[in-house]
């Protein structure tokens, strides 16, 4: 039987006191172990910042690359083993400054990852300077007359680019949090997890007390339906007063990528020989050359 | 007269099929028994400017093309005013009557005319002006007197997933070329062909024999973006993959690429990234990763010209040091440059053992040259049962027994940690881009770092130890003695033969294993040298620079080249005039 302890560190976070990296963290172990899954069996991949660094406080298999390169690596490590469940864990410069395109090909590739963004809207560990989901205006260290960007809408651009589970979530409901991940954990290929988390040192605006009021859950309206796109897109453009957060949109009737890989149906790669033909068959490759 | 031993070169326009009409050519003449090496030239563009393929043929094995044309085959009046000059003596040329030649320079070179209505024979036996093409190699297979049967194997070959409806049609345009010649000019040209009984030989280029040789490997995740000339190499993947259970996944950029190739690698997939030098540029923070947190990758590299964007379709070897030292920081990283076909074969497999070996990158370094110039090679040139030896991985059987945390770095005297793949109950773990502890755990503690470095650098020691004396070509004892690496080899070859044969005696070290340089075998392998002469494709000689900066050892000259066309014998001949 799995528990939480069991994705237990005893290597401690560096957050600061309030972080809400603290709330992914628990929501995502709590998530992990209530879907029965081993540590051995999950490769949490992340990139660089202060949200990448969960992996390192987490026993589980773990890989902390480049700064925007987490969904590449992640990508890479789900078609070498299909078999463990692949999350991500990065923020919103990772995922959708630095790492811009991977992010639009990953969503469009439909790769079974689940892609958890810590969205502070704002760079922590570089302390303090804007980010791609900062409000316009935002007045930082990089934005010292505000921000002259418009902000970066990450579901409706996975909207567009044919997403098949996009959903928000919010680091102040770890139970909400909980069952948004397990149920990401359950899509069949990439399921976009943006989380809003404030960030208590440098981004003071977008704080617990600001967003608290201001968040719902859309499967609180029995008659929101997840699978109508219109009504996702109105959806993902929904903010201010009213920031919904939950499953947006979703399909399971769009098969993952890996589903699709010839080379894949026989099994993870990595557990594959590495000649599959005989000899035979490899010499007749030279009959093309003759 | 002369028999076997010529040159062809077919020129035209991009879209006219000048590459595939030269490759069927030479294929045909390899079916016929003959050795063969190719060179093509052509322009970064999909219709229009000027191609060429040049086709050298001989009785014997041969590594490179030579500026001597036999046979001109010219498809436009581009192609006459560019390659006349190039005939040689005794030579001929032919083209379609359409097309205008001046009689008075050819008479001046005693170069004699061939005019073929090819355009005419393909439309009247054919039906289609497009088979123009196979008129001209009928017509090049009747002047020269080879059998036309070797011509119309590899027609029905070549046109068969076009219906038998085309083979016919082509094969009876090639024999109203085949006929036009023989009847109109009969045995005249001095410049003969014919075949041999051989068993069978493959006409096989650089980057073909790469992606073989990673393929018997045991390569399983191939991860790239286009970029001439290293996309040849992804697209033959993508078309063997589903038969040879390989992944192969045209990424959304080189970063990706890379990166991908690296999460395969990390999870125990032997991976691999083919590019050019502007991809391999996007590539290198990466190259870092794999060579902080100890994954296995391989990096192809085909060289073009650069900087930037340089010459797209053509050839330079500017890049060596750029791959000794390429990502912020000091790591090791394994460099093979192979310099013939036989050699990139054997540097594929070879880079996933090294790779493996010290889990570390190993770059295989390339260039266009060696890429698309395909030559005759017996079949067991490239003896697919290659060795594989994937370095220190613990078992299943290993990792059960394990009684303590695992240590994905730890401490050991080569340096080399033994790995586990993620996914085993008792090998939990993480690791990180950031200097880590033995764990893989981030690490700022000052004594670690050394520790970890020390440990890392170690392993470039190590494989110092295992990197393969130079080659060696030529008697042991010469006046001239020259440094070359990579496709340079080819020409170079072909001019030392020359050399020889001229009575001035000369050899040849190369150099293909580049990094960790065999600092003591590249000593041993040129002290003895009376005159030392680097010849490399780039401006400033860079592996006389390498060698110097690791040997002490100083070339008396340079023969380079940095137009974009490769070196010929000649040219490095005349060259060598200049420097001794």
């Amino acid at each position: 039987m799995v528990t939480v302890k069991d994705y237990f560190s005893p290597v401690r976070p560096t957050w600061c006191t309030g972080c809400g990296n603290f709330a992914i963290w628990n929501a995502l172990k709590k998530a992990l172990a209530e879907s029965g899954l081993a540590p051995h069996q999950v490769m949490l991949i992340s990139g660089i910042g202060c949200g990448s660094k969960l992996p390192d406080y987490t026993t589980a298999n773990g890989y902390l690359s480049l700064h925007g390169r987490t969904l590449a690596v992640a990508t890479g490590a789900r078609l070498a083993n299909h078999r463990l469940k692949v999350i991500c864990t990065h923020g919103d410069g990772d995922g959708y400054g630095e790492g811009g395109n991977h992010f639009i090909s990953a969503v469009r590739r439909n790769i079974g990852l689940v892609d958890i963004v810590q969205n502070n809207r704002v760079y922590g560990l570089t302390k303090g300077q804007y980010s791609p989901t900062s409000p316009h205006g935002f007045v930082t260290k990089t934005s010292p007359q505000g921000a002259i960007e418009h902000p970066f809408n990450p579901l409706t651009i996975a909207l567009a680019a044919n997403g098949t589970f996009i959903s928000r979530g919010w680091s102040g409901d770890v139970e909400h949090l909980t069952w948004l991940i397990k149920e990401a954990l359950h899509h069949r290929g990439y399921a976009l997890i943006d989380v809003l988390q404030p960030c208590v040192t440098f981004n003071r605006v977008y704080s617990y007390d600001w967003l608290r009021p201001r968040v719902y859950k859309v499967q609180d309206d029995p008659n929101y339906d997840p699978g109508d796109k219109a009504a996702a897109f109105a959806k993902t453009q929904e903010w201010g007063e009213r920031i919904p957060i939950g499953i947006l949109y979703r399909t399971e009737d769009v098969p993952a990528y890996e589903e699709q890989v010839p080379a894949l149906a026989t099994g993870p790669l990595v557990k594959q020989p590495l000649r599959v033909k005989t000899m035979a068959e490899y010499e007749r490759l030279k009959q093309e050359y003759l | 007269m002369s028999i076997n031993d010529m040159s062809f070169k077919f020129a035209g326009e991009a879209g006219q099929g000048v590459e595939s009409t030269g490759r069927g050519f030479a294929k045909a003449l390899v079916r016929g028994g003959l050795y063969v090496f190719a060179l093509q030239d052509y322009h970064s563009r999909i219709r229009g400017g000027h191609n060429f393929y040049q086709i050298r043929v001989a009785n014997h094995d041969i590594y490179s093309h030579d500026e001597k044309v036999h046979v001109l085959l010219a498809f436009t009046q581009e192609a006459i005013a560019e390659h006349l000059r190039e005939i040689v003596p005794g030579g001929g040329i032919i083209y379609d009557p359409e097309l205008q030649v001046d009689q008075d320079a050819l008479v001046s070179r005693s170069v004699k005319a061939f005019p073929v209505p090819v355009n005419q024979i393909a439309i009247e036996e054919g039906g289609n002006k497009v088979m123009s093409n196979t008129a001209a190699t009928g017509a090049a297979a009747g002047l020269t007197g080879l059998d036309l049967e070797v011509i119309n194997s590899v027609i029905r070959d070549n046109f068969a997933q076009k219906g038998t409806a085309v083979v016919e049609s082509n094969l009876k345009v090639a024999a109203a070329a085949y006929r036009f010649v023989r009847e109109k000019y009969g045995d005249s040209f001095a410049f003969r062909l014919q075949t041999r009984k051989t068993a069978p030989r493959m006409l096989i280029s650089g980057n073909e024999a790469l992606a073989l040789g990673a393929l018997m490997a045991g390569c399983k995740f191939v991860a790239g973006y286009p970029m001439t000339p290293g996309s040849p190499i992804l697209e033959w993947f993508a078309t063997h993959s589903k038969d040879y259970g390989v992944v192969t996944k045209h990424a959304e950029d080189e970063i990706a690429a890379i990166n991908m190739v690296i999460g395969a690698a990390q999870m125990g997939v032997r991976a691999m990234t083919p590019t050019s030098g502007g991809g391999f540029s996007l590539m290198v923070e990466a190259l870092g990763l794999a060579g902080m947190t100890e994954v296995p990758i391989v990096v192809v590299n085909i060289q073009r010209p650069g900087p930037a964007t340089g010459h797209a379709t053509r050839h330079e070897q500017g890049d060596l040091l750029f791959m000794l030292y390429a990502a912020q920081g000091e790591f090791p990283r394994i460099v093979l440059a192979p310099g013939t076909i036989e050699q990139c074969f054997e540097a594929a497999y070879r880079a996933f053992n090294l790779a493996e070996k010290y889990q570390c990158p190993a770059i295989i370094l390339s260039d266009a040259f060696l890429a698309h110039s395909p030559r005759a090679l017996e079949l067991d040139a490239l003896s697919l049962d290659v060795p594989i030896d994937r370095g220190e991985i613990l078992s299943d059987e290993e990792l059960d027994q394990l009684t303590t945390r695992y240590q994905r770095h730890a401490l050991t005297p080569s340096g080399i940690s033994p790995r586990a793949l993620p996914g085993h109950p008792k090998a939990i773990y993480s690791t990180s881009s950031d200097e880590h502890d033995e764990y893989g755990q981030i690490c700022e503690d000052a004594a670690i770092r050394i520790q970890q470095m020390d440990k890392r650098m170690r392993k470039l020691e190590t494989a110092r130890a295992e990197m393969r004396a130079p080659l060696q070509y030529g008697p042991s004892q010469a006046r001239l003695t020259f440094l070359t690496w990579g496709s340079a080899y080819g020409p170079l070859r072909s001019a030392v033969d020359i050399l020889n044969a001229q009575g001035t005696s000369a050899n040849i070290v190369q150099i293909m294993d580049i990094w960790p340089l065999p600092v003591d075998k590249v000593v041993q392998a040129l002290q003895g040298a009376k005159k030392l002469i680097s010849v490399e494709q780039n401006y400033s000689g860079q592996l006389a620079t390498l060698v110097r900066a690791y040997t002490g050892i100083k070339v008396d000259g340079l023969i380079n080249k940095y137009d974009g066309r490769p070196m010929s014998p000649e040219y490095i001949l005349a060259r060598l005039k200049e420097v001794v």
